[in-house]
């Protein structure tokens, strides 16, 4: 490869040259691996962006496995999931995979979302790399509720009436929404059937595209790093920039090492502890699905309980949903309500720090408190924290106008 | 970059890919197994248990054997004593590349040699043959002496399912796994001892 | 690397919280062992005898419980099977759910996931926590389960006993029960010991009846790994060669 890519372009010879001159293969590797100058000091924190592409992939290949041997029919669904775990050979390995590349793409994503906030890449110019990540971030949640539904297990039955019912908070046309939703007047076959083809098609396809945006987008504009530093003012000769090494081998070589991290934990869950102990997969949710019954708990998987746990904190079902939506939309005006000049926390004084420590916390422990069953003192914790999570950007708005701090280097590693 | 980092990469670079693609292979496998037959197919694709008693000399009784026609023939001594005659008529008289079991041999290819038991799949393109048991000239053969005539591409078969020169299938009728459990039970997907 | 670590067993701790059952009453830790084919044998045998004749298992097939339970066909069919069903038959059975409801005021559940739906310990104790109860239908109550609709079907084993309540009674005339012990009316064919003994094989076979595949999962587990480990270090080492060039 190394080869290939050195050779000039625009001598046209051979079978690259005679397909570079009808599409630009070569162009786009040097673009996006051999030549896409990635600052040189990446950390730990960096690992994540292409585990989430891992994750993304085992999510697809195994999805496309699964539906060859599932059945979207409220009579059948729950035993389909029985027959491959039972019947099909080795069909038991492809849903666990899938099941736990579910719970860690949510883990990958939110590392990936903190580095974020740690080191400032929402900042301009990178504003709409993260637009783009948190529409991927929302097509996610809709992607793994929907997908949850499937197994139709007493939990799926629940978790998408109490979800679906969440559309009765919209002003007016509320009942007459829920019920187009549902396609009846419950939960049934009609609601799982176009749950299953949101799920299979109509997202997957929406988030890989929204991937290719994202990352065209991070590429026009370059890759932040821990300093937050912009490599690009200082260049040599060639108009490389001096603190930049390409990402492929560099990255590409470092990025394996990570594959292969993740992937010992990854395989550790999927064949050791696949349920994680009802975390990843739900006690409740091997009972099927049965409308004359709820769960005693009801709960949705953890990634969503911090959301869920600001819903719960709010006395009145319109406001909480318009809570909870609005915790999520706040995220999006993130590269505008910081208006901080510097970007990484390294370079930030204590304030920040503090704050920024206390709202990871914050969600934290909400995703805890969505998890438990309802009582008074909880719920007064999850008000609180769920104040504390919107003062915080407030807070940041106000704060960042006229912050103070260190001042940041010209230069990776000039200290 | 010195010669020594330059050699000890190369080594790191072909050990880390090859134990990469082994691990790529290794998760390949259950992708690719999990399109074999699973439990509940093979359990649908059991054997069949069948009572001939019924068949009467002449005819042919149709079964489903893992979704598949099987023809039960119970040939008359008149249909048996033409097959030594039709050998130079065939594609594959003693049935060298046909696919049938290890105790299937001979041109009676039966077990007993008055019954016969074959897959009605067409070997050239998967259409199911008609049974034309008399010895009396056809439309598509003045000379018939009885067995299989499948419409879709005018293949002929005889009466021990043995491929006619100048058809379009190339391969004799498949013969199933099958033992008779008694005088008047067959069942058809075992490899059992003959009763 | 630390971080990945800490995050690691945060996660491990963490699915151990949750993980902790609601407020049945669990009196005892049951340890099973589902490499013991013995075990899972006598669970088997416990379960097709007294359990099958109200409670399906209708994703699990015959020949995959002898396979992994290293029997024959004929081993199963004939020593374990008491009806005339196919050894690639699913477990079903023959009552209809319509009649057991009549029967019963409900259906009895299929039983092939109530080991993942319930968890071991809770079907232990619910097995092992029995008494007589005149109020009730059955004649029995049970301590893990109030008011089950399930009578004691193991009670020649375990024999009669009466569960002996403390009442307390509060300021406002609220009277509250909490259980102090078990009193033996009539003892059973088996000592406790014995009982526990059968209660834990069959918690063992309903534990393998839930997940099959966990035998091949647990087995392939540490090659998995061990591989992983042995590319995550050629891939650590390359990493670390081409990170010379960095300065």
């Amino acid at each position: 490869m190394g080869k290939i890519a050195s050779s000039s372009s625009k001598s046209a010879s051979g079978f690259m040259g005679w397909l570079n001159d009808r599409l630009p293969v070569t162009q786009f590797y040097k673009d996006h691996l051999s030549e896409y100058y990635a600052p040189k000091n990446f950390n730990f924190w960096y690992f994540f962006g292409s585990l989430a592409l891992l994750v993304l992939v085992n999510q697809i290949l195994t999805g496309i496995w699964l539906t060859m041997h599932y059945k979207p029919d409220a009579e059948k669904a729950f035993g389909m999931v029985e027959y491959i775990m039972r019947d099909v050979p080795w069909g038991w390995l492809i849903r666990y995979l899938h099941t736990t590349g579910a719970s860690a793409f949510f883990i990958v994503v939110y590392f990936h979302m903190f580095r974020g906030l740690l080191y400032g890449s929402y900042k301009k110019p990178r504003e709409l790399v993260w637009v783009f990540g948190m529409v991927i971030y929302l097509a996610l949640m809709a992607e793994a509720f929907l997908g949850y539904v499937l197994p139709w297990g007493n939990m799926s039955y629940w978790g998408a009436k109490v979800i679906t019912q969440l559309f009765g908070a919209v002003p007016f046309v509320g009942d007459a929404l829920v019920e187009w939703v549902r396609g009846d007047y419950l939960i049934s076959d009609a609601t799982l059937n176009r749950f299953f083809a949101l799920h299979v098609v109509a997202l997957p396809l929406a988030i890989v595209a929204l991937v290719v945006l994202h990352i065209a987008a991070l590429h026009t504009v370059g890759s932040n790093n821990p300093e937050g530093i912009d490599i690009k003012k200082h260049k040599d000769e060639n108009g490389k920039p001096l603190d930049g090494i390409p990402f492929h081998p560099y990255y590409t070589v470092k990025d394996i090492f990570g594959v292969g991290m993740f992937l010992l934990v990854f395989l550790f869950i999927v064949f050791v502890k696949p349920d994680m102990g009802g975390l990843f997969l739900e006690h409740d949710n091997y009972v099927p699905a049965d409308p004359a019954v709820t769960p005693l708990h009801i709960k949705p998987v953890w990634y969503f309980t911090p959301f869920y746990a600001m819903l719960r904190a709010v006395p009145d079902m319109q406001m909480g949903a318009l809570i909870m939506l609005l915790a999520i939309v706040v995220l999006f005006f993130l590269p505008w309500l910081d208006r901080s000049p510097v970007k990484s926390i390294r370079y930030r004084r204590w304030p920040f720090k503090l704050m920024l420590g206390l709202f990871t916390i914050t969600f934290v422990v909400l995703g805890w408190l969505g998890m438990q069953a309802g009582s008074v003192t909880l719920t007064r914790i999850a008000q609180v924290l769920t104040g504390f999570y919107f003062f915080y950007f407030i807070w940041l708005y106000f704060y960042s106008r006229n912050e103070k701090y260190h001042e940041v280097p010209e230069r990776i590693g000039d200290h | 970059m010195t010669e020594d980092v330059n050699k000890s990469r190369r080594t790191l670079l072909l050990s880390t890919g090859a134990v990469g693609v082994v691990g790529a292979g290794f998760a390949a496998v259950p992708f690719l197994k999990s399109w074999l037959p699973s439990e509940r197919a093979k359990a649908a694709g059991g054997p069949v248990k069948t009572d001939i008693s019924k068949v009467e000399p002449g005819q042919m009784l149709n079964v489903l054997w893992r979704g598949q026609p099987v023809f039960l023939v119970n040939r008359t001594e008149r249909q048996t004593a033409v097959l030594e005659s039709l050998n130079d008529q065939l594609k594959d008289p003693n049935s060298e590349s046909s696919m049938q079991p290890d105790y299937i041999e001979d041109i009676y290819r039966a077990r007993k040699k008055n019954f016969l038991v074959v897959v009605g799949i067409c070997t050239h393109l998967g259409c199911s043959p008609k049974y034309y048991p008399d010895l009396v000239p056809q439309s598509f053969d003045e000379n018939w002496k009885g067995g299989f005539f499948c419409p879709c591409h005018n293949s002929r078969f005889d009466i021990s399912g043995r491929v006619f020169a100048g058809s379009p299938a190339s391969r004799n009728l498949d013969i199933p796994p099958y033992t008779f459990l008694d005088e008047n039970t067959i069942e058809i997907g075992t490899d059992g001892e003959q009763a | 690397m630390k971080n990945m670590i800490v995050m690691t067993l945060g996660l491990l701790l963490f699915s151990g919280f949750a993980s902790a059952a609601g407020d049945a009453y669990i009196g005892e830790h049951v340890q099973t062992n589902i490499r013991s084919t013995d075990s899972l044998r006598k669970g088997a045998k416990t379960y097709m005898n007294y359990c099958m004749g109200c409670h399906s298992m209708e994703w699990q097939r015959y020949n995959r419980v002898a396979e992994d339970l290293g029997l024959t066909e004929d081993e199963m069919m004939n020593g374990l099977v008491l009806t005339d069903a196919k050894f690639t038959d699913k477990m079903t059975i023959a009552m209809a759910a319509e009649d057991a409801e009549t029967w019963f005021g409900k259906a009895p559940p299929d039983l092939t996931v109530i080991a993942k739906a319930r968890g071991l310990d809770w079907l232990y104790n619910f097995l092992i926590n029995y008494y007589v109860d005149p109020s009730r239908p059955t004649g029995w109550n049970n301590l893990t389960f109030e008011n089950a609709s399930m009578p004691h079907i193991l009670w020649e084993f375990q024999g009669i006993r009466q569960a002996n309540f403390d009442v307390h009674t509060d300021a406002e005339g609220n009277e509250t029960k909490t259980f102090n012990s078990f009193e033996q009316l009539e003892p059973g064919t088996m000592t406790e010991q014995e009982y526990k003994a059968m209660v834990t094989d069959l918690v063992n076979f309903l534990d393998y009846s839930s997940e099959p595949a966990q035998l091949i999962r647990m087995s392939l587990a540490p090659w998995v790994l061990l591989f992983v480990v042995v590319f995550t270090f050629l891939a650590y080492l390359l990493k670390v060669n081409y990170f010379r060039d960095i300065h």
